[in-house]
C-alpha cells in the first residue's frame, strides 16, 4: 500500500485490502472509483487505496468468484463496471471478518496486559 | 470453461479493462476540478495519483489467471507466422516428421490391437490355455480326451473346455461344400463367456456317445444356407453324410483360432482317439474360477497331473499340465517381431527428429540477431525458450497429424504383407489410444528436437551477439551439429547393415536343399464324397479311385496320398523306441509320421539312401525312416531289417532309409525339436482310424507340365460319380517352399524400406548441416582464396570436415550393429551374423551417398567470389 506523506496514514496489513473491498461491496453494487472513495471516507482519510492495488485486487476477487461484475449506468450517466458480492464472497467475508475480530481481540489483549504490567 | 471464453473474448476483455480504468481517471479529474483545480492541474494530479497505466493493466491481466494461455496463444501465432515465412523449411520438416511418425503410428496401431488390447471375450484376463508338458518336448502337447475329462472333474480352480479340429462337407441344405468344423466340449461357449446369437449352446446331455446329433452353425452358414431365418433352429443339416439338428447360431465375429463354420459336440464323436490317453489332439482353454489366481490354478493342476501319473503310469508318468494366459498364447509368437519392427521404426523417427533439430538449430543461429534484439527489449530467457519450443511443437504436431493420415492409409497394406496370418488382424484399426500415442510421441519429439536450439539461446551469449554486431557466431553450434550428423549416420548404418544381412538371408536359405524336388509338384487336400466316409472299406476304395482319376489327367506323371505335406500346416507324430521293453511315454522320442502311398518317394523326389520304399504289397508292419531318425535310433549300424516299435502301431520293421526333408521350412527346420521322420503305408492304417485319416488326407501329383495348368482338369476329374468330391487348398510345392521364407522376406522388405528412408534422411541431414556450416565459413574461404587457395583446396577443406563426421558415425554405427545383429539372430531363423562383405557393401553405399551429399555444398563453396565474400565481413 502506498500512502501520501501529507497526512497521518496507516499501513494496511497484508491481505486486508481484499477484506475491505468485500465489506464495502456489501453495501450494494459499486464501481472501482467509488470503492476507493468509500474506504478513504469511512477510514477518515487514514486508508488511501491506490489504483495500482485496487484494480488488480478487484480482478483477482472476480476471478475467484467472490465478486461479480456488470456494466451499468453510473450516477454521472456514463457506463461503469459495478461490482457486487456473490454468495461465495459473502461467506468468505463472514469467515474473514470473524478471524480478523479474533486476531485483533487477541492482539488487543496482549497489548492491554502489557499496559497493566507497567 | 470461463478461461476459454475469456481467451476468445480477449479483445473485449481488454477494451473493458481500458474503459474501467479510464472511468476511474475521469472521475478523479472531475473530483479535482470540483475541488478547485484548473483542468490541466486536475489531469496532472490524477495522472500522478494513478501511476503507470500499463503496469496496472499488466497486474490486472496477471490477476485473471489466464496469462499463460494468452502467452501460449501469442507464441503459437508467432510460430505460425515464422513458419509461413519459410514455407520450404516448414514443408521439409513436416514431411520428414510425418514419415517418421506415420511409420511409428502404423507399428503402434498393430501393437495396440494385437498385443495390448484384451481378447474380445468378457473378462478375457481370466482366460488361460491348457497344455500338457513333458521334460523332453516342453509344453507343446495338446490334451488327450481322457486327461481333459479327469482335469475337468478334479479341478477346483478352473473351468476347462476343449475342442478338436475336423474338416467336413456340408451336403444339405444347399450345395456340397467343404467347411471348417470343430468338435467342442459342451461348455466351450460358456467358458469363453460368449452368448449364442440364436438357440442354445450344447449341454451335458449332448456331450456323450449316442446322444441325438446336434450342431451349432456359424453366422455365415446361417446366412448362406438358412437365409438368416430364426426358424433355422430345429432344421436339419447334413455333415459328412450324417444328419444333425441345428440347435444354435454363433455370433457373427466368433473365432476359435480361425473361422469355424460348424460346431458339433466332442463327446458324441466315435473317433477311437477319444479313448486313448496317449492321443494328444485337443487344444484347451479354461476360465479361472472366481478368486483363483493363475499360480493357484497351476499348483492345483500340478497335483492333478501327479495323481494321473500315479493312476496311469504308462501314459502319464513325467507329464504335467501347463497354463498360459490366453492373450500370451495367442500373440506371444509375434511379440518379438512386432517389437523389433517398432524399434527399427523408432530409429527412423529418431533420424527424422535429428534432421529437424539440426535444421532448427541452423535457423536459430541465423536468427540470433533478432533474438538479441528481443532480449534487449525485455523478453526473458524463459520466454525465448518457450518460444522455440512452441515452434518445434507446432512442427511436430503438424507432422504427427499428417503421420496419422499416412498410418490410416498404410496399416491395411502392412497387415496384408504380414507373413502368414497375423493373429487378431481383424481387430486392427486406429482408435483413441493410437491417436493419444501419436500426439504424445509428437509432443515428445517436438520437445526433443526443439530443446537443443531452445537452450542455445542463452541471454548472455545473445548480449555478446548484439555487441558483436549483426554477424552471428556459429562456433558453439558446430559441435552440436557434428554430433547430430554422427548419430544419424550411426543409426543409418545399423538399419542398412541389418537390411543387407536380412536381404542375404532368403537368398542363402533358398539355395538350401529342401531334401526333395519341389519343382512340378502340386498338392491339395481332398474332401471325399460324404457317402464314402461312413464305411472304412468304401473309404479305401474311394482313395484308390482318387489316385486312379488323378493319374488319368494328362500332364500328371504320378500321384500319391499323404496325411502331412512338407512345409504346410498340419502334422502327425508318433513316439518310437527300439528295445522290446517300452520306456515311459513321456520319455519316448517323437518322430513325424507320414501315412503315404507307394509313389510318395517318386512324386516328392526324395532320395532313397538304403533298402527300398513301399510297394502295393506292404500291408502290415513295415516303415521307412529318414536319415535323421536313423542316426538318432541306430547310430552307425545299418537300420534296414531292424525292429522299430511305434506308439499305437506296435512292432514294425525298417525296410528303407530316405533323405531328410525340411518339413518345417527351409529356414526353421534346423532349429526344430521334431526332425525325426518316418513313413508308413496308408494301407496299414487300421479300419478304426479310417474316418479320422480320411478327413485330413492330402494328395500330391508330379506333373510333366507346369503344375498350375493341371489344377482345373484335376478338379473336374476328381469330382467323382456323385459330383460331391472336392479338392481344396491347392498349392505347388514351390509356393510352399517359398512361403516358408516369407518371414525372412517380409523383414527384408520392411528393413529395406526403413534403411532406404534412413539413408535418404541422413543424406538430407548431412547436406543441410554442411550447407549451413559452409555458408558460415564463406568469409574464411574468401580470405583463403584471396591469399591463393584454389577451388580444389576449398572443396578438400569442406570434404575433410564432413569426412570426419561420416567416419565417426560409421564407426559408432558398426559397434551398434554388432549388438543389434545378435538380437536379429535370435528372432529370425536362419539369420547369420553380418558377413564382412555385407558390412563393406552397406558402409560403401552410405559413404558414397554421404560424400555426394557433402559434395554439393563443397562445390558451391569453391565457386564463391573472394571479393564479395570479404565484403560480407
Amino acid at each position: 500500500m502506498r500512502h501520501d506523506n501529507s497526512s497521518p496514514k496507516s499501513d494496511l496489513p497484508q491481505g486486508t485490502l481484499d477484506l475491505l473491498i468485500l465489506k464495502i461491496v456489501t453495501l450494494g453494487p459499486i464501481h472501482g472509483y467509488a470503492i476507493a472513495q468509500r474506504i478513504q471516507q469511512i477510514s477518515r482519510d487514514v486508508v488511501q487505496v491506490q489504483q495500482g492495488s485496487l484494480y488488480p485486487a478487484l480482478h483477482r476477487l472476480e476471478n475467484k468468484g467472490l465478486l461479480a461484475a456488470e456494466w451499468k449506468e453510473s450516477e454521472t450517466g456514463r457506463e461503469a463496471k459495478f461490482y457486487r458480492l456473490t454468495a461465495k464472497g459473502r461467506k468468505q467475508l463472514k469467515e474473514e471478518t470473524e478471524s480478523w475480530a479474533r486476531l485483533t481481540g487477541a492482539i488487543g489483549l496482549i497489548l492491554g496486559s502489557e499496559g497493566d504490567a507497567n | 470453461m470461463t478461461w476459454l471464453r475469456r481467451l476468445r473474448n480477449n479483445t473485449q476483455v481488454e477494451a473493458q479493462l481500458d474503459a474501467e480504468l479510464r472511468f476511474d481517471y475521469d472521475q478523479r479529474v472531475a473530483a479535482n476540478i470540483r475541488a478547485g483545480m484548473s483542468e490541466s492541474e486536475a489531469q496532472c494530479a490524477a495522472r500522478l495519483a494513478f501511476g503507470g497505466l500499463e503496469q496496472i493493466k499488466e497486474e490486472c491481466r496477471d490477476a485473471r489467471g489466464t496469462r499463460w494461455l494468452l502467452d501460449l496463444w501469442q507464441d503459437f501465432r508467432y510460430a505460425l507466422r515464422t513458419l509461413r515465412r519459410k514455407p520450404g523449411f516448414a514443408a521439409v520438416a513436416i514431411l520428414t516428421l510425418a514419415l517418421g511418425s506415420g511409420a511409428t503410428t502404423v507399428m503402434f496401431t498393430v501393437i495396440n490391437a494385437v498385443l495390448l488390447k484384451p481378447l474380445p471375450y468378457p473378462d478375457a484376463d481370466r482366460l488361460v490355455t491348457v497344455n500338457e508338458a513333458t521334460e523332453k518336448y516342453g509344453d507343446t502337447w495338446q490334451l488327450s480326451y481322457p486327461d481333459f475329462i479327469d482335469l475337468k472333474s478334479a479341478s477346483r480352480s478352473l473351468a476347462p473346455a476343449a475342442w478338436g479340429y475336423k474338416g467336413g462337407t456340408i451336403s444339405a441344405p444347399g450345395d456340397a461344400e467343404h467347411v471348417d468344423s470343430v468338435q467342442i466340449s459342451s461348455d466351450l461357449f460358456s467358458v469363453l463367456g460368449v452368448p449364442l446369437l440364436r438357440g442354445r449352446a450344447f449341454g451335458p446331455q449332448d456331450d456323450r456317445p449316442g446322444a441325438p446329433p446336434v450342431v451349432i452353425i456359424s453366422y455365415r452358414v446361417w446366412q448362406s444356407r438358412y437365409g438368416g431365418t430364426p426358424a433355422a433352429i430345429g432344421m436339419p443339416l447334413v455333415l459328412d453324410g450324417n444328419h444333425y439338428t441345428v440347435v444354435g447360431v454363433a455370433p457373427p465375429d466368433f473365432q476359435l483360432a480361425g473361422e469355424v463354420d460348424v460346431f458339433t459336440p466332442l463327446g458324441q464323436t466315435t473317433d477311437p482317439r477319444m479313448q486313448n490317453r496317449e492321443a494328444h489332439f485337443l487344444p484347451a482353454v479354461a476360465r479361472l474360477r472366481p478368486g483363483a489366481t493363475l499360480a493357484a490354478a497351476q499348483s492345483d493342476l500340478a497335483l492333478i497331473g501327479h495323481n494321473l501319473a500315479g493312476q496311469y503310469p504308462k501314459s502319464n508318468v513325467g507329464r504335467t499340465f501347463q497354463l498360459h494366459p490366453m492373450l500370451e498364447a495367442a500373440v506371444g509368437g509375434v511379440r518379438p517381431l512386432l517389437l523389433l519392427l517398432l524399434g527399427a521404426v523408432g530409429l527412423v523417427l529418431l533420424i527424422a527428429c535429428i534432421n529437424v533439430a539440426s535444421l532448427l538449430l541452423a535457423r536459430a543461429v541465423s536468427r540470433e540477431p533478432e533474438l538479441a534484439m528481443r532480449v534487449a527489449l525485455g523478453a526473458g530467457r524463459g520466454r525465448l525458450v518457450r518460444h522455440a519450443l512452441t515452434e518445434s511443437t507446432v512442427l511436430a504436431l503438424a507432422g504427427g497429424a499428417l503421420g496419422i493420415l499416412l498410418a490410416a492409409v498404410g496399416v491395411r497394406p502392412f497387415i496384408a504383407l504380414w507373413p502368414g496370418a497375423l493373429p487378431r488382424a481383424e481387430e486392427v484399426h486406429l482408435d483413441w489410444r493410437v491417436l493419444l500415442f501419436t500426439v504424445a510421441v509428437s509432443l515428445l519429439t517436438g520437445t526433443l528436437f526443439g530443446l537443443a536450439p531452445a537452450l542455445r539461446t542463452s541471454v548472455r551469449a545473445l548480449n555478446q551477439t548484439l555487441r558483436a554486431g549483426a554477424r552471428s557466431s556459429p562456433g558453439g553450434s558446430r559441435r552440436l551439429h557434428s554430433a547430430f550428423v554422427v548419430s544419424q549416420i550411426a543409426m543409418a548404418v545399423v538399419l542398412l547393415v541389418a537390411a543387407g544381412t536380412l536381404g542375404r538371408t532368403p537368398l542363402r536359405l533358398s539355395s538350401l536343399d529342401p531334401g526333395m524336388n519341389v519343382h512340378n509338384v502340386l498338392v491339395a487336400r481332398v474332401a471325399l464324397a460324404p457317402g464314402a466316409l461312413t464305411n472304412p472299406a468304401q473309404s479305401r476304395a474311394a482313395w484308390r479311385d482318387v489316385l486312379d482319376r488323378a493319374r488319368a489327367v494328362p500332364g500328371i506323371e504320378s500321384a500319391t496320398l499323404s496325411d502331412i505335406i512338407p512345409m504346410r500346416e498340419g502334422q502327425d507324430e508318433l513316439g518310437y523306441w527300439t528295445t522290446p521293453v517300452q520306456p515311459p511315454t513321456s520319455q519316448l522320442p517323437i518322430a513325424l509320421a507320414s501315412a503315404v502311398t507307394p509313389d510318395y518317394l517318386k512324386v516328392m523326389g526324395i532320395t532313397l539312401r538304403k533298402g527300398r520304399f513301399f510297394t502295393d504289397q506292404d500291408r502290415t508292419g513295415n516303415v521307412v525312416i529318414d536319415e535323421v531318425l536313423a542316426q538318432h535310433a541306430f547310430g552307425q549300424t545299418d537300420p534296414v531289417g531292424k525292429r522299430l516299435f511305434l506308439q499305437e502301431m506296435g512292432p514294425t520293421t525298417v525296410v528303407g532309409v530316405v533323405g531328410h526333408v525340411r518339413h518345417w521350412g527351409l529356414a526353421d527346420d534346423d532349429g526344430s525339436q521334431l526332425r525325426d521322420h518316418l513313413y508308413f503305408p496308408f494301407a496299414q492304417v487300421p479300419d478304426t482310424f479310417m474316418p479320422v485319416f480320411s478327413s485330413f488326407m492330402s494328395m500330391a501329383v508330379r506333373t510333366s507340365v507346369s503344375p498350375l495348368t493341371v489344377v482345373e482338369p484335376l478338379r473336374r476329374n476328381l469330382r467323382g460319380t456323385g459330383g460331391d468330391q472336392a479338392i481344396y487348398e491347392v498349392r505347388t510345392m514351390e509356393q510352399l517352399a517359398s512361403r516358408s521364407l516369407s518371414r525372412q522376406r517380409f523383414l527384408m522388405l520392411l528393413f529395406g524400406i526403413f534403411a532406404g528412408l534412413a539413408l535418404l534422411l541422413a543424406c538430407i541431414g548431412i547436406y543441410g548441416v554442411l550447407a549451413y556450416l559452409t555458408s558460415q565459413r564463406v568469409p574464411e574461404f574468401g580470405v583463403r582464396m584471396a591469399i591463393g587457395a584454389k577451388a580444389g583446396d576449398v572443396i578438400q577443406l569442406v570434404l575433410r570436415q564432413s569426412a570426419g563426421m561420416i567416419i565417426a558415425g560409421v564407426v559408432a554405427g558398426i559397434l551398434a550393429t554388432m549388438a543389434a545383429g545378435r538380437l536379429l539372430e535370435r528372432l529370425v531363423a536362419g539369420m547369420r551374423p553380418a558377413e564382412p562383405l555385407t558390412f563393406a557393401a552397406m558402409v560403401a553405399v552410405l559413404l558414397i551417398a554421404a560424400l555426394l551429399a557433402s559434395f554439393v555444398p563443397a562445390r558451391r563453396a569453391s565457386h564463391i567470389d573472394p571479393m564479395s565474400a570479404l565484403r560480407q565481413e
